[in-house]
């Protein structure tokens, strides 16, 4: 017993000697929504009863250690069985006291968490929808001022850092290109799917925490209180991307959120503007696209990692013909891979946009080691025409 | 409990010597020890792989392996833990001294028992053979989806995914044949005069799980081999394109996966209050309650899977319910700790290393149970749920009071299955070890979760650096000390100050009134129980 004493003053003198050069987090994150503060409450309130019970049967034990000892020649009781009723009084008074502390004093309030947790339209003023796919973050706004933003968010430390070749970032593995953005005070609804396996998405100072399922809409809501940004990950191991799937959120006022989503939705129109491009413009925005979005599985080189992710270097697909003779694209072409996808490899088409789509395959067709004889350039409008 | 004495002659038998005896052998010592053997090889083997894990995450950055493997290896190390290392150990236990607790002299199926044993070391293969193959460039390695084989992602999975159903599968025969022979066993074969409230307590605990064995495993085999259907013959059980949902397979497997905790720890269950009277020279407190509560516990184990995915989305009502339910886990859990804490109080108790470990058992375990019952609540789960949180806290549970219960075991009953005492001082070096490395390994990860650090992920943000640093430093002394226990078995096992039958002042039951070790066949005289 003076071990675990021992054991406990020197872990706390380790964690004190430590914290002086490391910011610790003994609990929650500190909560900015009313769901993420009722579950602290909830949490603190759990873990001093706990606490309590374990440090009170903790001190009756070590106290009978110590006094009703062999070595001490301490004589054990005449332990007669005890008559049944008294067997009975005595289990009967913990049942009592814990059904007290279950059911009432933790089971109430657990009650009222779990109802507003679940409450997600009352009082909601917009909704936006939310995909995870292996291993990227898709966002919609379905209504309200950003109605129709669509954009996809990627992690965005660099490889170096995640081998240790270059130094590590503040925000490490809690970056992304495209952060969420959310007004701040909003009662936000969101709907929850996936597009190939199970993700979760998950910001510990929100408190909400909900499954992506593929095929179904889950439902949960977020009301940040306070402007920032706010970091999470992906919690359902969703394989080998599973640790690179951050969540970031940028809350705004209710004015930069408008501003934004203007903004937005100007660039989002543009983008989606079909205009013919040039091989080089389509290659150079290719390999962003690329980089971004293909270069996890089929690597930056395009050497793949087979067998699940084949080699775009020297690949049938890539340096095959794409549009038969009536215009069309053919089945298991180029196109056909990109926008719908095949096994593991997700659909695209949801994802890009028509020139997004037609830079990366022009890229993959004219980089990576690949020199295509036949369509060796795809247009935007091709892939508009591909879609429908 | 009083017994007779009985008379023992020890001649030998013919039964086959060398390899063959171990091969063919039925009688329920011979399996005990293999099954025993078999779970202390498993688990330094499952140990060592979460060596690799806790290596990776000694500091942030990806410096040993792909997250890949990385996957593989979390989901390896729990099947082999759970599968190859906790059962085969409680099952030893179960095979070396229930015939010698109820006087029987020897397992009622024992041609079973024999079976049941030898479809281990196959599966165990399975599990591990991916890993090789892919070195030869075959498949990509073994499953890397977590034990629980969610889909789609198992759906996704190579073929080391296939070779984890089957494994699984083998392994599910090999549990129901032996929880049969110890239902068989228990009820057909004690000795005259012992009644079932008269049963030592470990035949309770074994008793339950044998039951909870045979309800729940033939779900999991239903589970995965829909799973195998979806994979290779198009059904979509677990595919919402095809009507499927791949949540039905967290409900089937988890109708399976909370018992099995149960099934990990009733058997352990069962040994600790033995242990404690023992050591506290006195009877043990609440035996009738605490058979009561086993069954209450058997009972709520199979009607509360659905908390462990909460945040998976459930109507509101199902969420309330499983909420209470698990709550209410805790009600027979603390009759439990009363009547242990009860035992020790005011015994005359002395602090041989079984005690030690048993002592710590309840401390340890305590803080799992309580930590469990906070992740009852559906709100704080959100946050909780697949976060370090939770792996602290079913390492508390599965670790210290499953691994630890059983070393508790292993040192109450070695003297008496080997005949020799082992070295005690060792024992006592070995349990502060463990205790305190087991504490420094499981701590920082309640802080990590809680501060946002999700499981399964190989590499994280810089903010979780010092606690995981502190972690596997834990980790690594806490692994390499069990290269001590190893050595303290073998060392017992070769030799050693003689020991007597009773092998412990305050020891009762049958197994007691043997000699050490007790002969090939046990009780040549049906023992009476008064």
């Amino acid at each position: 017993m003076q071990g675990m004493k021992k054991l406990g003053v020197g872990a706390f003198a380790l964690f004190l000697s430590l914290s002086a050069r490391a910011d610790f987090t003994w609990n929650f994150p500190e909560p900015v929504t009313p769901m993420a503060l009722d579950t602290l409450h909830v949490h603190n309130k759990f873990m001093l009863i706990t606490a309590v019970i374990f440090v009170v049967v903790l001190a009756i034990m070590i106290y009978s250690i110590v006094t009703h000892r062999h070595s001490k020649g301490y004589k054990p009781v005449a332990d007669k069985a005890p008559s049944t009723a008294i067997e009975i009084f005595w289990t009967l008074i913990p049942f009592a006291i814990l059904l007290l502390i279950d059911f009432v004093i933790m089971g109430i309030p657990a009650y009222h968490s779990v109802v507003m947790m679940e409450d997600t339209r009352d009082q909601s003023t917009m909704v936006i929808k939310i995909t995870g796919s292996q291993w990227r973050w898709q966002y919609e706004y379905l209504d309200g001022d950003a109605k129709g933003i669509k954009f996809v968010s990627n992690l965005a430390t660099t490889d170096g850092q995640m081998h240790n070749a270059e130094d590590k970032g503040e925000h490490y593995l809690l970056e992304v290109d495209n952060p969420l953005v959310l007004p701040v005070g909003e009662k936000v609804r969101i709907l929850m799917t996936a597009s190939d396996v199970l993700h979760n998405w998950w910001v510990p100072q929100f408190g909400s925490s909900r499954v992506a399922v593929p095929g179904f809409i889950r439902e949960t809501w977020v009301q940040v209180e306070k402007p920032g940004v706010y970091r999470g990950q992906c919690k359902e191991l969703c394989g080998k991307g599973h640790g690179y799937m951050p969540v970031v959120v940028n809350a705004v006022s209710k004015e930069e959120f408008a501003q934004w989503a203007n903004k937005k939705q100007d660039e989002q129109k543009a983008a989606s503007d079909v205009k013919e491009m040039t091989k080089d413009e389509l290659i150079a925005q290719g390999k962003t696209v690329y980089e971004k979005n293909c270069a996890v599985c089929h690597q930056v080189s395009g050497a793949g990692l087979p067998p699940a992710f084949p080699a775009l270097t020297g690949s049938k697909v890539a340096t095959g013909p794409i549009f038969g003779a009536d215009g069309k694209y053919q089945k298991d072409s180029h196109m056909d891979r990109v926008l719908n996808g095949k096994g593991v490899m997700p659909a695209w088409k949801a994802t890009l946009n028509d020139t997004e789509i037609a830079a990366v395959i022009t890229y993959e067709r004219n980089a990576l080691g690949n020199t295509a004889a036949v369509d060796a350039v795809v247009q935007p409008a091709q892939v508009k025409a591909a879609r429908e | 409990m009083s017994t007779t004495t009985v008379a023992h002659h020890d001649e030998h038998h013919d039964h086959p010597t060398g390899i063959m005896r171990w091969l063919t052998t039925t009688n329920h010592k011979d399996i005990g020890t293999m099954y025993l053997t078999f779970s202390l090889i498993m688990f330094l083997v499952g140990g060592s792989m979460i060596l690799g894990i806790r290596a990776e995450l000694f500091k942030p950055g990806l410096q040993l392996m792909n997250p890949e493997f990385f996957n593989q290896l979390i989901g390896v190390h729990a099947l082999i833990m759970i599968f190859a290392a906790l059962m085969p150990a409680a099952t030893g236990f179960a095979n070396w001294m229930l015939p010698l607790q109820i006087g029987a002299p020897d397992m009622a199926l024992p041609r079973l028992n024999n079976w049941g044993f030898w479809i281990l070391p196959p599966s165990a293969i399975l599990l591990t053979l991916p890993f090789t193959l892919a070195l030869f460039g075959v498949g990509d390695g073994a499953l890397a989806t977590g034990w629980t084989f969610y889909p789609p992602l198992s759906v996704q999975g190579g073929i080391g995914v296939d070779f984890a159903i089957f494994a699984v599968h083998l392994l599910g025969i090999s549990s129901v044949l032996g929880s049969i022979n110890i239902i068989v066993t228990i009820y057909n074969m004690r000795a005259p005069g012992m009644t079932l409230m008269k049963m030592p307590m470990f035949a309770w605990g074994w008793l339950i799980t044998a039951f909870l064995l045979i309800a729940t495993i033939p779900v999991l085999a239903g589970a995965v081999t829909m799973l195998l259907t979806d994979r290779h013959f198009g059904t979509h059980f677990f595919d919402a394109a095809g009507g499927g949902d791949p949540i039905m397979f967290q409900h089937l497997f988890w109708f399976f996966g909370h018992p099995e905790v149960y099934i990990l720890l009733l058997p352990v269950w069962g040994f600790i209050p033995q242990i404690l009277q023992t050591f506290s020279r006195k009877p043990m407190y609440g035996y009738k309650a605490q058979v009561y509560s086993l069954w209450a516990i058997g009972a709520l184990a199979v009607v509360v899977w659905a908390h462990h995915f909460f945040t998976a989305g459930m109507p509101v009502p199902a969420l309330l319910y499983f909420m209470y339910s698990t709550m209410a886990i805790s009600l027979p859990l603390a009759v439990l700790f009363y009547c242990w804490i009860r035992t020790m109080w005011k015994g005359s108790m002395s602090f041989e290393t079984p005690m030690l470990f048993t002592v710590g058992w309840i401390i340890l375990f305590g803080v799992g149970g309580l930590t469990g019952l906070v992740l009852a609540d559906v709100a704080a789960d959100a946050q909780y749920h697949n976060s370090y949180f939770v792996v602290a806290h079913f390492h508390y549970t599965l670790f210290a009071g499953g691994i630890m219960g059983i070393m508790a075991g292993v040192y109450y009953w070695l003297p008496k299955m080997t005949g020799h005492m082992y070295n005690e001082k060792l024992g006592k070096l070995h349990f502060w070890l463990t205790a305190i490395s087991f504490n420094v390994t499981f701590i920082p990860q309640f802080f990590v979760g809680l501060a946002g650090m999700p499981r399964r992920i190989p590499d994280y943000a810089l903010q979780f650096a010092e606690f995981n640093m502190i972690s596997t430093i834990g980790a690594f002394v806490l692994g390499l000390s069990q290269l001590l226990f190893v050595y303290i078995i073998i060392s017992c096992v070769k030799g050693g100050k003689k020991a007597t039958d009773r092998v412990w002042e305050g020891a009762e039951g049958l197994e007691w009134t043997l000699p050490s070790p007790p002969p090939y066949h046990s009780f040549t005289e049906q023992p009476v129980v008064k």
